[in-house]
């Protein structure tokens, strides 16, 4: 009998080039758009490839987002105490399933609407302006990644949940190191932990005193409803502030860089500004960074999807990429196009987890990209792309450092 | 033609909002979809179309005529 998993693909595979998914994805999506793949922690897991799988399984009650469940397909093994911090987040929003997610989901709903982004635009602008203003009086070359893709989420986020201007340099820290697979396992839990602390105090005092910030009006909220435990919200806020951090300071950085390195889609956004909310949903398609992680699923029950059944307890992988190239959504899927105006994309996922943070993050890329080549348009690279340090097994993709010069 | 918006399934992503705001809202006090017409005009039938396609919790429904 053969040894299954001599047979079985490795997943995930390496990035070559950092704005694109691993080119034998493609190859696997043409040949069994859903196969078995052996998993950095020697699990099996199911990949599903192109957007009409993956839509039915997102969207299917039989799945669960319970990163606690063995089978859900984690790409590290965890220890005892990056399990128990996980099920901390776990059991505030993203690990939740019906109908408890619907609860929380629906707490949160009205802080996240596309009028009350909108509102927020001039106070965006002042930040990513003031970031700006600090890499033109500095010297050069500049680290992108430290001067803007870093500080503007962080600022953003801080403010609106309601941190003190004084603590945002330590959740920076933080959840850099927290989201580094690069960086050391006990280090990133370090870094977790004293996230964790901080958020507590920081519900702590909002508990005392509910400002009207996110996390105030939140407190307020769940104590309205009868629904008040202290610790869900810490959960919570650890949660809305990781989420807000890493993935925008992604998606500006290889943003900017697919940008660089396609001169003449650059050229269009700097001669027509209005094509930037087209870039923007483009980028997002185009680079898919949190390509895994947000179609991540666990069978509640046995699932029959493309001719293949899906066993209670398997793990499966909805492949963002997969469906942001697929081509029979997109044509030419591999070529990046601004003007595509291609909204159908599920970067930020798809089915009741998709993003509740997306029309922040849209507003936040909108606001960079179009200021920052406006204010600098020789912007460049100080070093040859492909010498960028890449966070190429990251859960989230991006680079760690980026100089740029003018 | 007529539309009609689930509000049990609504997940607040606002993507309709995105598509055609004249015709799709989020309520303050909840974030879910607050339809402004029912019987939009016949001229935004591709992007009510669209908005249909891309929800994320499949809570839209578009009937034409």
């Amino acid at each position: 009998m053969d040894d299954v998993t001599t047979t079985q693909v490795a997943f995930p595979m390496p990035r070559t080039c950092p704005l694109d998914p691993p080119s034998g994805y493609a190859e696997l999506a043409a040949d069994s758009p859903i196969t078995r793949v052996t998993l950095p922690t020697g699990k099996s897991a199911w990949l599903i490839m192109g957007h009409t799988y993956l839509r039915e399984i997102l969207m299917d009650p039989r799945v669960s987002v319970n990163r606690i469940d063995p089978g859900y397909p984690h790409l590290v093994s965890l220890t005892p105490e990056a399990l128990a911090m996980m099920s901390k987040v776990n059991d505030s929003l993203v690990g939740l399933d019906p109908p408890q997610h619907t609860v929380h989901r629906r707490m949160l709903m009205n802080e996240f609407t596309v009028n009350r982004f909108r509102a927020l635009r001039p106070r965006i602008e002042e930040i990513v302006n003031g970031c700006i203003d600090a890499m033109l009086a500095g010297d050069r070359p500049v680290d992108l990644v430290a001067a803007l893709s870093l500080p503007v989420p962080s600022l953003v986020i801080s403010e609106l949940l309601g941190v003190r201007a004084e603590d945002h340099e330590l959740f920076q820290q933080c959840t850099l190191t927290a989201f580094n697979r690069k960086a050391l396992l006990e280090d990133r839990i370090g870094a977790g932990v004293n996230l964790l602390m901080y958020c507590d105090k920081l519900v702590t005092e909002k508990e005392e005193q509910p400002d009207d910030d996110m996390l105030g009006r939140l407190v307020v909220k769940y104590r309205e409803a009868g629904l008040y435990d202290h610790s869900h919200l810490v959960g919570l806020a650890m949660l809305l502030l990781m989420a807000g951090h890493e993935t925008t300071a992604n998606m500006i950085s290889l943003g900017t860089l697919a940008l660089l390195e396609h001169p003449d889609q650059l050229a269009l956004l700097k001669t027509d500004p209005s094509v930037t909310p087209k870039a923007v949903e483009e980028l997002l398609r185009y680079l898919s960074i949190v390509d895994i992680s947000g179609g991540s699923r666990v069978a509640l029950e046995d699932i029959e999807i493309g001719g293949v059944t899906i066993r209670r307890g398997e793990g499966l992988i909805a492949l963002l990429s997969g469906a942001n190239r697929d081509p029979s959504l997109f044509d030419q899927p591999d070529v990046m196009n601004l003007e595509r105006g291609a909204r159908q994309h599920v970067a930020f996922g798809y089915g009741i987890h998709q993003c509740i943070g997306q029309n922040l993050a849209r507003l936040e890329l909108e606001v960079v990209f179009g200021t920052l080549f406006r204010r600098i348009p020789e912007l460049r690279l100080a070093v040859p792309a492909q010498e960028l340090p890449l966070k190429d097994d990251a859960s989230i993709y991006g680079v760690l450092e980026m100089p740029v010069t003018w | 033609m007529r539309l009609s918006a689930d509000r049990e399934r609504c997940v607040g992503a606002g993507q309709c909002v995105l598509t055609e705001d004249t015709v799709f809202g989020q309520d303050e006090t909840d974030g879910r979809v607050r339809l402004r017409t029912e019987t939009p005009d016949a001229e935004l039938a591709e992007n009510l179309r669209f908005a249909v396609t891309i929800c994320p919790a499949q809570a839209l429904e578009l009937t034409e005529d």
